[in-house]
């Protein structure tokens, strides 16, 4: 149980970093397209797994979910750049050809059904404490750099032409952030699932901005949106064995709307005031 | 190097190093010739910009005045010819790209999210040199947004300022690092009658300083009486380069004597004029 939270709060806390840099970007839906990408690797890593002969064929899963989202995320980076393909478009190959190749590719392995539900919505009651301190160190590790780079980060991303005409290496740190992204994709495998994913990195800036009127300030009240809604959809998920994927998800859209109508009544009082 | 400011003026406590005289060149184009598939932006162009030089880059709609603003800056590559910037080639690692200040004409930010004034001022001391923000950086911030007559904006979202404000947040983004070559592209283009003070105010200031200053421009406006030099560019050629077309202006402009304009000074002003500005 334990395990459980501490997986699920890592990457409540990790995710909406990255996310706030992908908003930024207006790539809101990276996320969903890595995770569909992702789902081919499962299916690789399943069939490598049972090649192998591994005692446990659903070993290489996540490996091989790492490996193909990271090349994902570089190839539709590499193709908006080259400025061929628009960005929906590139995303858009990118979500129906994981997915459908992760389907064909599941029928080929045989594999069993649990392991792709499992993939696909999360299943925090099986994470194990190996999973829950890897999860965690990755996590760590993207906040810190999400955060100590903040600065060449925003500069990248909220003004392209203004940081290359500075030298910044726009395309390098472009990159580096869509590998943080399919590396958090991973690493949220478990808890949130690969539909879901992209729910927690995102919907948790969607509910910073409502309020924060700077990118340093967006981006840390994200952070800790993120963490409280995984906090408590994980403890609710233990509770009533659910999955948890969905819960953390329901509870983060249910705190946008909480947050947004609180911010509208605020606005609307404050209009009120100024009309007095 | 930590420049201590208490005030927000850009006064003239920045001295320039001896290799930033008066007279080496800020910024040379030789032979440069741009091409977008069948059309030509650029043919053959050279032209040189020494420091401490305030001129102009006029022209009419599609002449090449942004595609070559581009080209300094390093945005376009030319087919064929080169840009130097402080005699290094702008394509090259060491370009010292940390040296220009480039004001563009509207916000070229694609930023989904909200930015503070004082964190874009603060992107402007970054560069392939400095990639963190240094020590001083928020103290140099806000005393760039003050000049800029901002200085109670620095933690308000960009988002919420009128467009004028705007404009000159993005002023003083490129006023922080203390350009020595700032380089503004249409700065009075769409600006009201007090913003043109203030970008007139910024140009003499940054001349002052010992900085070359290139300004695009579809016309020269209140601007007429700080520039030094005047390059009309037509259908990507140099058309004149010399003499700005309100000469008498130039008299009263401090530095005059440094000025060294080459380039064909006996072009027709008045067809200048009619045709141009």
């Amino acid at each position: 149980m334990i395990a459980a939270i501490i997986t699920a709060v890592a990457v409540g806390l990790a995710g909406p970093t990255v996310g706030s840099y992908l908003v930024q970007r207006k790539m809101s839906l990276l996320g969903d397209g890595i995770g569909h990408v992702a789902l081919t690797g499962v299916a690789l890593g399943t069939i490598a797994g049972a090649a192998l002969n591994l005692s446990n064929a659903n070993a290489l899963a996540v490996p091989g979910a790492m490996i193909v989202s990271l090349a994902g995320a570089l190839i539709v980076d590499q193709m908006q750049s080259r400025g061929r393909v628009a960005a929906d478009v590139a995303l858009a190959l990118m979500f129906y050809g994981g997915a459908a190749a992760g389907v064909v590719l599941f029928e080929i392995s045989g594999g069993d059904h649990e392991t792709f539900e499992a993939a696909l919505f999360g299943s925090l009651s099986d994470v194990s404490p190996g999973i829950a301190i890897l999860t965690s160190l990755g996590a760590v590790a993207v906040i810190a750099l999400a955060f100590g780079f903040r600065r060449i980060l925003f500069a990248a991303t909220h003004d392209p032409e203004f940081a290359l005409a500075s030298g910044i290496p726009v395309r390098g740190l472009t990159m580096a952030l869509s590998a943080a992204a399919a590396i958090v994709i991973t690493l949220a495998m478990q808890a949130v699932g690969l539909v879901l994913v992209g729910g927690l990195m995102i919907v948790p800036v969607a509910i910073a901005q409502l309020h924060a009127g700077s990118f340093a300030r967006t981006m840390l009240r994200a952070c800790l949106y993120g963490g409280a809604v995984a906090l408590v959809g994980a403890i609710l998920t233990v509770r009533w064995d659910i999955e948890s994927g969905g819960l953390i998800v329901v509870a983060s859209v249910l705190l946008y709307a909480t947050v947004a109508t609180i911010a509208a009544r605020k606005a609307k009082s404050a209009t009120g005031l100024a009309g007095a | 190097m930590a420049r201590s400011r208490s005030d927000g003026a850009f006064d003239n406590d920045y001295h320039l190093d001896k290799d930033r005289s008066m007279h080496s060149s800020a910024l040379s184009a030789s032979g440069i010739s741009v091409r977008y598939g069948e059309t030509v932006a650029l043919r053959d162009l050279s032209i040189d910009v020494p420091m401490g030089q305030t001129s102009a880059i006029l022209g009419a709609n599609g002449s090449g005045k942004s595609t070559l603003v581009r080209a300094m800056l390093g945005l376009v590559k030319p087919q064929s010819g080169s840009i130097q910037v402080f005699g290094e080639d702008v394509a090259s690692r060491t370009a010292p790209l940390e040296r220009l200040g480039y004001v563009p004409q509207r916000t070229t930010a694609q930023g989904g999210l909200a930015a503070s004034a004082g964190e874009v001022v603060e992107a402007g001391l970054l560069s392939r040199v400095t990639r963190f923000l240094p020590p001083d950086g928020r103290a140099r911030a806000r005393a760039a947004l003050a000049t800029m007559g901002l200085a109670d904006r620095y933690d308000f979202p960009v988002g919420g300022l009128s467009g004028g404000q705007q404009q000159r947040v993005l002023i003083a983004r490129a006023l922080v690092r203390e350009p020595d070559l700032l380089i503004m592209d249409e700065p009075l283009a769409g600006v009201d009658a007090d913003n043109q003070a203030v970008v007139a105010e910024v140009v003499r200031a940054a001349h002052e300083r010992g900085a070359a200053v290139v300004l695009v421009l579809h016309e020269a406006g209140p601007l007429a009486s700080l520039l030094q030099r005047a390059i009309v560019l037509d259908r990507g050629c140099v058309t004149h380069d010399g003499a700005p077309p309100a000469a008498v202006g130039v008299h009263a402009m401090p530095g005059h004597d440094h000025l060294h304009p080459h380039g064909d000074t006996t072009a027709d002003l008045s067809d200048l004029q009619r045709g141009v500005l």
